[in-house]
């Protein structure tokens, strides 16, 4: 009963044919995170290959422009494939290997985690299928091409409301279809019990350089970190190892759509209601009979109608605060950081930006605050444009 | 009142169809009920619609968007099963997800399922090692929650069959429910390792279709469940199926 959880909140709840492969998982994963040749492995490969450590960037312009904290962000977007995805494919991927697995399979919304994990199998020699909702393959449609370039195979999930949510359901579906030879190598800190602890562990990499970084160059900790939360694994990678420093705010900003006061978002913190949905107990966007809400937000990797169980404790706890941000709010945020600091931002990582840009002046100018800049923006300049009356096509 | 779900193995392999509750409507899952009884059905599993069923393939995941559509809800399905329960003590069980029976609060749920003469509940994301959450609640009020077990059960089937009761839901294979052409999982020494830990009967579902497989499967189950196959001539003929899911049974229970 209190395996796996965060207070009241993560769990098991899957179908009894896969506790089998999930007790396995967790087995295995318990043995080789001790083991050095593990580790030297994925450390080699997060160096070598995703280009880690990334940089933890003042933004001088973006700083003076707003006048208050020292903002910095914490450069994901420069990992290899363009996100802090990577982090985790590649640990979860080679313990995928190490189980003796030869096949894995993925979800994917803005196809930042397929694009992640197709590049990770082809790397290390495993075959690779990505299941993605068929709304998304539409508004990502070259991620779609670019999985198929690295070898994937991509399944277009038309059942539900065909995005995010739906491609878990089908990707869970095969998984329990098929697991002797094959890991679901989930990409967000949610899911049954051990997923939000694996992926977690993967993504602390994040706070564990920044939080290095910043003692370095400002020689004190940052009053706040923010990062933008769907299922929440760049914001708990991002926040992990500044937990225990209590005087460090962890801010998450949640897609608000068009508005919390609109039924068109995806803020499960700020809306939703404590319920039991894709293996885990957390907070879900759902209605008073517990169907599953659809949900919506320009950004596809936040267009989930859940949250991370952590993420829920951390909020219940009082340690983190969640905040929505809107569509309008994000696209502002990510055509201030393009001409600002000329960095093109993900959708997903401008919701994050958004709200620095809200409070920024809130600290004093000897304070900094990190931004936790998930991925980049290329796959989305064309709906961006869209969004904006541009009739751009990819 | 006495749990009905024993009387559905006295001296007899059971016959488990299940249909989606409130597909297409709720008068026709009162008429379905009773069709199904009379074609020879031992106990009836209903199901209570989720938006995301991920232990399902496309028929039943349809079937319950269906009913959803049809704005079905847990409080209606009770009042539906208060009045079959006028017409027949056949034994029933629901079969749902967690989360809806979360939201309407576990102790009201297994409080107006002994009300209205519930015998069991099957919840496919509720494993064994989560089964406290609902226990205690279920328990209090006579209702069996429902065990399953799968090919890859291993180590776990001794632990899970001790504990069952009711009957135990044994997946024919991994994967998802739906119509399966062929069942290679070794069912029987599953099943043989269940018995001996626990009297529980054990009946097979996933994919059944055909009168052979159920011949097949009752040399070593207790019961074979059928639901796809059921579900899918509703599909066809909406709540004009009575006559044609009856005929169905008929073939399947020879």
């Amino acid at each position: 009963m209190n395996k796996g959880r965060f207070g009241i909140f993560g769990g098991q709840y899957i179908p009894e044919t896969l506790m089998n492969e999930v007790i396995q998982l967790e087995e295995t994963y318990e043995k080789y995170k001790k083991d050095e040749k593990f580790n030297t492995e994925l450390d080699f490969l997060l160096k070598n290959y995703a280009g880690r450590p990334s940089l933890l960037y003042f933004a001088k312009n973006m700083t003076e422009n707003l006048g208050g904290a020292r903002i910095y962000l914490k450069r994901e977007d420069l990992n290899h494939t363009g996100s802090h995805k990577i982090n985790n494919v590649l640990g979860q991927v080679l313990l995928a290997k190490y189980m003796g697995k030869t096949r894995v399979i993925a979800e994917t919304g803005a196809g930042q985690h397929g694009v992640a994990t197709a590049t990770a199998a082809a790397l290390l020699g495993l075959e690779c299928e990505i299941f993605m909702g068929k709304e998304d393959t539409e508004r990502q449609a070259l991620n779609v091409y670019r999985m198929e370039l690295l070898g994937a195979k991509v399944h277009t999930v038309t059942s539900g409301t065909m995005t995010l949510k739906d491609a878990v359901n089908e990707a869970m579906r095969e998984w329990a279809t098929r697991t002797e030879d094959t890991l679901y190598v989930l990409g967000s800190v949610m899911g049954p019990h051990p997923f939000p602890m694996i992926v977690r562990d993967f993504q602390s990499v994040i706070s564990k350089e920044a939080r290095a970084q910043i003692l370095e160059l400002e020689g004190k900790l940052p009053k706040a970190v923010i990062a933008c939360v769907g299922g929440g694994s760049n914001a708990m990678g991002a926040f992990y190892n500044f937990i225990e420093d209590k005087e460090v705010r962890l801010i998450g900003a949640e897609a608000a759509g068009k508005g919390v006061d609109t039924e068109l978002h995806a803020a499960s913190m700020t809306k939703g209601t404590l319920g039991i949905f894709h293996g885990m107990k957390s907070y879900f966007c759902q209605d008073e009979c517990g169907q599953i809400a659809p949900v919506y937000s320009i950004s596809a990797g936040l267009d989930y109608p859940g949250v991370g169980p952590e993420h829920a404790y951390l909020k219940d706890s009082k340690r983190a605060e969640y905040v929505p941000v809107t569509d309008d709010e994000a696209v502002d945020a990510f055509e201030y950081l393009s001409r600002m600091e000329g960095i093109i931002p993900a959708i997903e990582s401008a919701h994050a930006v958004a709200h620095a840009i809200k409070i920024a002046k809130e600290f004093n100018k000897n304070d900094s605050i990190i931004i936790c800049l998930s991925g980049r923006g290329d796959k989305d300049v064309a709906a961006i444009a869209r969004y904006r009356g541009r009739k751009i096509f990819e | 009142m006495e749990n009905r779900i024993k009387n559905a193995f006295e001296g007899k392999k059971a016959f488990i169809p299940f249909i989606s509750a409130g597909d297409p409507d709720l008068e026709s899952t009162e008429k379905f009920v009773l069709a199904l009884e009379e074609a020879g059905a031992d106990l009836i599993e209903l199901g209570i619609p989720f938006s995301d069923p991920i232990a399902d393939g496309t028929v039943i995941q349809k079937a319950n968007l269906r009913a959803l559509a049809g704005g079905v809800t847990i409080e209606k399905i009770f009042e539906t099963v208060k009045n079959i329960r006028f017409k027949t003590q056949v034994p029933l069980v629901f079969l749902t997800y967690l989360n809806p029976v979360f939201k309407y609060g576990y102790e009201k749920f297994f409080k107006k399922c002994a009300e209205v003469g519930i015998d069991g509940v099957i919840i496919p994301d509720i494993p064994f090692e989560e089964q406290a959450e609902i226990l205690e609640y279920a328990e209090k009020q006579g209702v069996y929650v429902i065990s399953f077990l799968a090919p890859t059960s291993n180590d776990r089937i001794e632990k899970i069959a001790e504990k069952a009761r009711g009957f135990i839901y044994v997946a024919s294979s991994m994967g998802v429910t739906g119509v399966r052409s062929e069942i290679t999982t070794n069912l029987a020494e599953i099943i043989n390792r269940a018995k001996k830990v626990t009297k529980t009967p054990c009946a097979v579902g996933f994919g059944i279709n055909t009168p052979e497989q159920v011949r097949e499967i009752e040399k070593f189950a207790d019961g074979a469940i059928v639901g796809s196959a059921i579900v899918k001539i509703i599909e066809e003929y909406g709540p004009e199926a009575a006559p044609h899911i009856k005929e169905y049974v008929k073939t399947m229970r020879q």
